[in-house]
């Protein structure tokens, strides 16, 4: 049971927010109240999405202060602590196309499928490109195709035809592209992992313990974080790593585990390695 | 002869040059598809918005999709069953993908729920972003004051409306939430039958609100009284015309004497008798 421990935890979290939304609507709940996009917490905080921020900010409308305190608040709570955490702890798309690679394992697929590549930093030129269209268009020009609050809206005030774009998006990432979506192509998940590029809260990788059984980067939906596994013992640094913590929980040797980044240390053992 | 195989270098120059075009080719036409897409997705000019929302275009701009106003709209307390005190369906809901709207903004169909001119206003002050602009249902005492709500305008089909056939029907002039201000009942002698009344509904311009109350009361099968977007509905006369023995009206164009009111044509330049007589050409 300890092999799914973080991955229990995560699934508690991102049920118990849906949950919260739709009470929030349903039967008035005052805890989380709001979308996905601009959430109220118990009625007087405001969190709101940096990425939807910027998008109307380049469409060309008047920022409120109250959007850009909640927008700060998720800066500063991801950046400092966090890292990109909001992908695999909040966000809804993550149970879809985590459940499309469980059945991507299942299935065999990587020992059969044709491979296609696909650039990991797309994702950051989606953003790019987000922001130019809408500049073009005066909308903002992701919240109009995004399954993120495509899924959340829908558990809130009912599904749509939207439904229809995470069918696609659970078949991609099933047949087409591993982790196609959130590993490759959302544009949420680069902005928030430029946010969490300095965050404290990592995963440690311990090399001596290490017997290299590769389970770790068997289940990571970000691999290229992983690349010291078994030859360094270090923080997994890399922004796009997601503190789903499923390497953490796969584990047999302890080698992996969630620590506090120590900018101090690291320098001194640095400088140790120096000296000897 | 030895043929002469030309050597091509592949050059670190090249090979970053090839790159950059085909991430241009790549963003290009996602970019184009994308713009065409977000641009159509505004979907349609008639959607009804809430209370105090921003014009259209400056709507979509700043509206974030929390949908903060639609769970304020559908848990106020006036929209309990009184029977049940069970939550009835709210007036404002939020678009679909298939929906003619942008997905995810609140909008209202008052066939369906009319908006009911709440008197604290619940869906505008929670809007984080001014999508919904409080001052724009603020009076000048400060406080919030739904006769200044302005969502649409409704508008009488007078050929359908049966009031203007003679019927007497007063029940968009009954349900208007605003009695006898908002749409007022204009008497006339019916030439038709020379012996009856009518009692036509006219929308007063300034003070309808565009709530639907008298869509949604309308009694004929296809409401011959209707609620659209005011920039949709109404004309503009413009500076060029002014209301006779009329002050409000004079004071309208009253800024606009330094602008130049001549309608310039090709003739304008020519004397009169110099296009009198000249030919005149039809074709």
């Amino acid at each position: 049971m300890s092999n799914y421990k973080y991955l229990i935890l995560r699934r508690i979290t991102q049920i118990s927010l849906l949950v919260l939304y739709f009470g929030a609507n349903a039967y008035g709940w005052n805890v989380v109240s709001g979308t996905i996009s601009n959430s109220l917490i118990l009625g007087t905080v405001p969190l709101s999405d940096p990425f939807a921020l910027l998008q109307m900010f380049s469409a060309g409308a008047v920022l409120s202060l109250n959007i850009l305190l909640g927008a700060g608040l998720i800066v500063l709570l991801y950046g400092v602590i966090g890292g990109r955490a909001f992908c695999s702890w909040v966000c809804p798309v993550n149970m879809v196309t985590d459940s499309a690679n469980w059945l991507r394992r299942k299935l065999y697929m990587e020992k059969i499928e044709r491979k296609i590549w696909v650039s990991r930093n797309l994702r950051y030129y989606m953003i790019v490109l987000a922001l130019i269209v809408s500049f073009i268009t005066g909308t903002t020009a992701f919240e109009t195709i995004s399954p993120i609050t495509i899924l959340n809206r829908g558990v809130i005030f009912g599904f749509g035809a939207g439904v229809g774009l995470l069918v696609a998006i659970f078949i991609f990432d099933l047949f087409v592209l591993k982790n196609g979506w959130c590993g490759h192509i959302c544009p949420l998940g680069g902005v928030h992992s430029i946010i969490g590029k300095y965050s404290l809260f990592r995963v440690k990788h311990n090399s001596e313990s290490c017997t290299l059984c590769m389970k770790c980067k068997e289940i990571c939906p970000e691999v290229q974080v992983l690349d010291m596994i078994g030859k360094r013992s270090e923080f997994v640094v890399m922004q796009e790593c997601t503190n789903c913590g499923r390497c953490v929980d796969v584990c047999d040797d302890d080698s992996l585990g969630f620590t506090i980044r120590n900018y101090i240390k690291n320098n001194q053992e640095v400088t140790n390695e120096n000296v000897n | 002869m030895k043929k002469e195989i030309k050597k091509i270098q592949i050059t670190p120059r090249r090979r970053f040059l090839t790159g950059v075009a085909q991430g241009t080719g790549l963003g290009l036409m996602g970019g184009l598809l994308w713009t065409g897409y977000a641009s159509k997705a505004k979907g349609s000019a008639l959607t009804l918005r809430p209370p105090a929302s921003l014009v259209e275009d400056d709507f979509l701009r700043s509206c974030i999709k929390c949908g903060l106003c639609v769970e304020a709209c559908f848990n106020r307390e006036s929209n309990r069953d009184k029977e049940t005190l069970k939550h009835k369906s709210a007036t404002l809901k939020m678009a679909k993908a298939e929906d003619d709207i942008a997905i995810g903004t609140p909008y209202f169909v008052p066939i369906d729920v009319p908006c009911y001119m709440c008197e604290d206003i619940p869906c505008v002050p929670v809007c984080p972003t001014g999508a919904l602009d409080e001052s724009l249902v603020t009076n000048e005492k400060g406080k919030l004051d739904f006769t200044m709500m302005d969502m649409g305008i409704a508008v009488v089909d007078s050929n359908s409306c049966i009031a203007f056939w003679g019927i007497q029907c007063d029940a968009c002039y009954r349900a208007c939430p605003l009695l006898d201000e908002a749409i007022k009942l204009e008497y006339g002698r019916n030439d038709r039958t020379g012996k009856h009344a009518f009692l036509k509904p006219v929308i007063e311009m300034d003070i309808c609100t565009g709530c639907g109350l008298c869509e949604k009361a309308c009694v004929t099968e296809k409401p011959a009284i209707f609620v659209q977007p005011r920039e949709l509905a109404l004309g503009k006369p413009g500076d060029h015309y002014v209301k006779g023995w009329d002050k409000k009206d004079q004071k309208r164009v009253a800024g606009q004497t330094g602008k130049d009111m001549t309608t310039h044509a090709k003739r304008s330049d020519q004397k009169v008798a110099d296009y009198l007589n000249e030919e005149i050409s039809y074709e």
